[in-house]
């Protein structure tokens, strides 16, 4: 088949809120041209946000307290469980504290850089700024970072950067920073600015008269069916790393609430993009449910290797020293084990697929932390990493103190989401998506402790400035389930419902979403050929086939019915792979987490293909023939160039 | 391995229930123990039968969403762990393991395994947060905060809010859980200014939501899974005492 | 329960001190019992302060009493369905014992004014004659009488034990650093206590104190 057959060409699409002129007073400017809504009227109008983490949380709780009824949804049982809270690391701030050179520049340079030029310079730029005030909210709401002996906040450096910009607390900054936001949206709901729903799961977009106007949401308690309206849809739903079966995200992430508005016109941006993160607990049998990170922090210390040979059973202790390859050591001498999370998962993926890899089914690597605990002593790597040690001994029952730590790379983050403009807009007017579940601001590759930051700057900053130039048009004329396009949206997803149900086939709908897992991760995970794509989407729409007419759901749709809120995430997730698929094969160059072995250098490191594609791949729904917008990006302030740690 | 499970099944709210027995080969000791129910319900789906509902959500041991009496004890038997961390290789062939919804007024049962845990949620809203609107923060610096405040503060912010203190509490008390948070704010600068009403309105609202009192047995931090210490709740005793001298 | 609980512990520290007269001899013992009645002589009537002090005891007691009902009915609603299988992870013995051995002690406490203050239930009635009552209640031949005494004795060593430091930690006194050194305050005043009240009777057993 020809490219054609997989994808259309439509027009292209541009990002026309954000000002030109000089990139470091673009937000500035954009916020005194964005309209206001006079504060008498806020209370008139409602917005809509689906998703409590970062960017959920903290803009239904900002929106609050500007005076707009919030109407807040998740489907866990509490806003505080979102999966922002499994975040480890930490969050970036150009605070320049350390007075080692960092500045809103270096830090939007770096993010920019990082993103390997796949990002827009304003946004980043915006993010970079921003990211100062992240840090001065979150201290006043009390949130406790890890401090030095004077009681200034402490930082630390991370992947990715030469300075020291990342704060933390602990290993949990997610947890901490998502508590805080919590505790924001609680004090709002308290106040009775926001009204929460939890167990509810949004399963369509409401758009009438060509804008976003509420969404259908499922009790999943009482598995009541209702449409709620508002002026204006936030969607802070998270990233789609699930389409993986095995992934780092929590067990409910998913892509519904997303792929819900793109099946109703909103553009999905850049897919493929996919962050695979190098240390993660390895699987260890068919029943494996999710995977488990390992802090980055802990190759500082930890040397990677597999036997030189192939096949070798041996348990590590047997095998000599001469006879174990070190090879990022090896490949990269410069960066040695530091080098970034996409070129240490492909390289880990290369030696397991040449048969060297270690543990079960031969997908792991070691990481060794003998020579460290030779050279420091083992209470110094206790001190440093004990905690880690103690969760990996937990789940793999192996002490990493005396046999090697066994890794591999899982799905981390996806950078791709819903298209968005400078406002955080989608191209369906009056429906914003912030955090994960945009596009904006990582390009083709985040860095480390920048998710965090994203998702508060979009929820507390960005969103609840610019969602008012839209909402200065309304309030929007009052809606009832007896409009026609209320009535269709509300149709549509009992009829899905009604269909989920009554296939009542032969095979799990866990068995299906695994065997998708396996088709993505084969094809279209750390590796993508041309060849291997068009095979994955072949292979995914025999399988989305057979799970309509195999897939069983029991029970029914009244009352709690676990099973079948995953049936229809997987039936998502279908389409969704098939789009990742389609988007991976156009993108004919390597970039960040996209890796196209047809595209890289003599020394096997991806290569961009700037000439042909300097753009964001925004895709409009079209079923089995997506049609591509492409949004040329250009570079004013950071120049291009080819990403080496050789 | 084959294991002999006993599970709590309840149709929902109104449903009495009744415990269950299902016996169940192949478990892989690597398994966790979600792992484990989920090899039952794809089991149970295939058999036609209702699969047993439970909550679950990250399953590394942060989320606070997962929860489960496992052989009579909270989390299980795993010191500092969670269900979701917690891994068959604990058990032993053929062994019988009794599973159970947290028991508690203030957490009804929804259905088999999940219960409602909202009540903490009104709790936190009562006043476990520190009222910095958006944009009005000063600079972080402004306000130094000596690290061991700090040090502590994080401890105590560190749980998970999944409720493994009510249901181990022969009082079905949800003491551990408020204190942790009163420790946490009332610990920091930034905190202070809203410190006795916080104590005063998080401990009414913690009695109006149904909970018991504390009389400090212990059992909550023995089951928590961050071990949050029960010094929590003499530092929170010590604020309420403070807060209603205030107050007079 | 934390304030109405010390009173109590105070009482009970004086009356164990006060036990211990006995072993200087039945005069002094005697003489003891009769001084009892007559503190605060001649500003307060005969056994005046003792009324007062019964007074206070009864009130602390029913604060006491109220409070553990209050607790008791509300962890009692607080958990209206029961765990089909649950055993206590840590906490100690003392403190899951707390209401039934706050019964127990309670009707030992019934009893034992029945038996040594009106000596309803004890051989020798007159009530000047405070020695005697105690060696021949506690004779040989009324050995269920020691028995009771014994289990009462030790199930309020197990209550002082942990309720002096939960009383501790109720008030805000306990902190991190503190809470060993207040969990080994509870310990001694509870193991002290009940030593200085079970020396008595074994003593009587024994035959030193006749």
């Amino acid at each position: 088949m020809t490219m054609t057959d997989y994808y259309t060409l439509g027009d292209p699409v541009a990002d026309t809120k954000a000002p030109d002129g000089p990139i470091e007073t673009r937000w500035e400017r954009r916020r005194f041209g964005a309209k206001l809504v006079n504060p008498a009227n806020k209370r008139k109008l409602t917005v809509i946000v689906v998703g409590t983490g970062l960017a959920g949380g903290s803009a239904a709780a900002t929106l609050g307290e500007l005076g707009y009824q919030v109407k807040s949804y998740c489907y866990q049982d509490s806003p505080r469980r979102a999966h922002s809270i499994a975040a480890q690391g930490g969050i970036n701030a150009a605070k320049n504290y350390r007075n080692d050179g960092d500045s809103v520049h270096r830090l939007f340079y770096d993010t920019v850089k990082g993103g390997d030029f796949r990002s827009r310079e304003s946004n980043v730029h915006r993010l970079a700024q921003i990211s100062v005030q992240i840090i001065d909210q979150c201290v006043a709401q009390g949130v406790p970072f890890a401090r030095e002996y004077g009681g200034l906040l402490d930082t630390r450096s991370f992947g990715g950067a030469q300075v020291s910009r990342t704060f933390y607390a602990r290993g949990q900054t997610g947890q901490q920073l998502l508590l805080g936001a919590y505790q924001a949206l609680e004090r709002q709901i308290a106040a009775g600015t926001v009204t929460m729903h939890d167990r509810h799961e949004m399963l369509e977009l409401i758009i009438v008269d060509g804008r976003a106007r509420g969404i259908v949401v499922r009790d999943l308690v009482t598995g009541e069916i209702s449409t709620e309206f508002a002026d204006a849809v936030v969607l802070a739903s998270g990233g789609y790393g699930n389409v993986f079966f095995l992934s780092t995200n929590a067990k409910g992430c998913n892509v519904t609430a997303s792929w819900r508005a793109h099946r109703k016109g909103a553009l999905f941006a850049n897919p493929c993009y996919t962050q695979i993160h190098p240390t993660c607990i390895p699987v260890s049998g068919d029943h494996q449910s999710k995977l488990t990170l390992m802090s980055e922090s802990l190759r500082n210390d930890g040397r990677v290797w597999v036997p030189k040979a192939k096949g070798d059973n041996r348990v590590a202790a047997d095998i000599p020293e001469d006879e174990r390859d070190y090879y990022l050591e090896r490949i990269y001498p410069a960066f040695g084990n530091l080098v970034p999370r996409d070129i240490a998962s492909r390289a880990a993926k290369n030696v397991c697929d040449e048969g060297r890899g270690v543990g079960p089914g031969g997908l792991g690597v070691y990481l060794d932390f003998a020579a460290a605990i030779g050279r420091l002593g083992r209470d110094a790597v206790e001190a440093k990493y004990g905690n880690l040690f103690e969760m990996y001994e937990r789940i793999t029952g192996e002490d990493p103190y005396s046999t090697p730590m066994r890794i591999y790379p899982a799905v981390h983050y996806t950078m791709g989401g819903l298209w968005v403009d400078y406002d955080l807009q989608s191209t369906v007017p009056g429906l914003f998506v912030i955090g994960e579940a945009n596009f904006s601001d990582h390009g083709a590759n985040r860095l480390g402790a920048s998710a965090l930051m994203q998702g508060l700057a979009d929820g507390y900053f960005v969103l609840p400035n610019t969602i008012g130039d839209y909402l200065a048009a309304g309030p929007f004329p009052k809606l009832d389930g007896e409009n026609a396009e209320v009535a269709e949206a509300r149709k549509l997803v009992e009829d899905r419902i009604e269909k989920l149900l009554s296939i009542n086939g032969d095979r799990t709908v866990d068995s299906f979403h695994r065997e998708l897992g396996r088709i993505m991760w084969e094809y279209c995970g750390m590796e993508r050929t041309d060849a291997g794509l068009r095979k994955a989407i072949t292979e995914i729409r025999e399988l989305k086939a057979e799970f309509w007419q195999r897939a069983k759901v029991p029970g029914d749709g009244e009352g709690l019915n676990q099973s079948m809120e995953r049936a229809g995430r997987v039936a998502d997730f279908f389409e969704l792979a098939e789009l990742m698929c389609i988007d991976a094969l156009h993108r004919e160059e390597s970039a960040g987490g996209h890796f196209r072995a047809e595209s890289q250098t003599e020394e096997g490191e991806a290569e961009r293909d700037d000439e042909r594609f300097s753009y964001v791949a925004a895709w409009e729904f079209g079923g089995d023939l997506p049609v591509l917008h492409k949004e040329d990006l250009t570079f004013e302030y950071v120049h291009p160039s080819q990403r080496s740690y050789k | 391995m084959s294991l002999k499970l006993r599970i709590w099944r309840q149709a929902d709210a109104a449903d009495k229930g009744s415990m269950v027995t299902y016996q169940l080969q192949n478990v892989s000791p690597d398994m966790s123990f979600l792992e484990m129910l989920d090899v039952l319900n794809e089991r149970l789906t295939l058999d036609g039968e209702d699969p047993v509902a439970f909550d679950h959500d990250c399953r590394e041991g942060i989320c606070g969403m997962c929860s489960l009496v496992i052989n009579g004890v909270p989390h299980g038997p795993e010191k500092a762990t969670t269900t979701c961390q917690l891994h068959m290789r604990h058990f032993t062939d053929g062994q019988t393991i009794d599973i159970e919804p947290w028991r508690a007024a203030a957490f009804p049962v929804v259905k088999d395994l999940v219960v409602d845990r909202r009540a903490f949620d009104k709790i936190i809203q009562a006043g476990g947060y520190i009222s910095a609107p958006t944009g009005s923060a000063p600079d972080a610096h402004a306000t130094p905060v000596p690290k061991a405040d700090a040090d502590l503060a994080f401890e105590a912010a560190t749980c998970i809010g999944c409720g493994a203190c009510v249901a181990a509490c022969p009082n079905g008390s949800g003491m551990l859980f408020t204190a942790a948070k009163i420790t946490h704010l009332g610990l920091l600068p930034q905190g202070q200014p809203e410190r006795n009403t916080r104590v005063i309105d998080m401990i009414n609202a913690h009695d109006e939501a149904g909970f018991g009192g504390c009389t400090n047995t212990g059992e909550c931090t023995s089951v928590c899974p961050k071990g949050i210490p029960l010094e929590t709740i003499a530092r929170l005793n010590k604020d309420y005492r403070q807060a209603l001298r205030a107050a007079s | 329960m934390a304030i109405s609980g010390a009173a109590l512990v105070l009482f009970l520290l004086l009356h164990m001190i006060g036990n211990l007269k006995i072993f200087f001899g039945a005069e002094a013992f005697d003489h003891y019992a009769h001084w009892l009645r007559e503190i605060g002589a001649p500003l307060l009537p005969h056994s005046g302060f003792l009324w007062i002090q019964r007074v206070g005891l009864l009130v602390a007691l029913a604060m006491h009493v109220w409070s553990a009902a209050v607790l008791t009915i509300r962890a009692r609603k607080a958990r209206p369905v029961k765990y089909a299988h649950r055993k206590p992870v840590q906490g100690s013995y003392a403190a899951r014992t707390m209401r039934w051995g706050g019964v127990i002690v309670f009707l030992f406490v019934v009893y034992h004014i029945l038996d040594l203050t009106t000596r309803t239930f004890n051989p020798v009635a007159d009530t000047s004659q405070a020695n005697a009552a105690v060696v021949q209640g506690f004779a040989p031949d009324r050995w269920y009488v020691t028995a009771f005494y014994v289990l009462a004795v030790l199930t309020l060593g197990f209550h002082l034990n942990h309720g002096i430091w939960s009383g501790l930690q109720t008030l805000g006194v306990s902190n991190a650093r503190r809470e060993r050194v207040l969990k080994g305050t509870a310990f001694a005043v509870a193991f002290v206590t009940c030593a200085g009240f079970l020396v008595v009777p074994f003593a009587v057993l024994t035959g030193l104190v006749k």
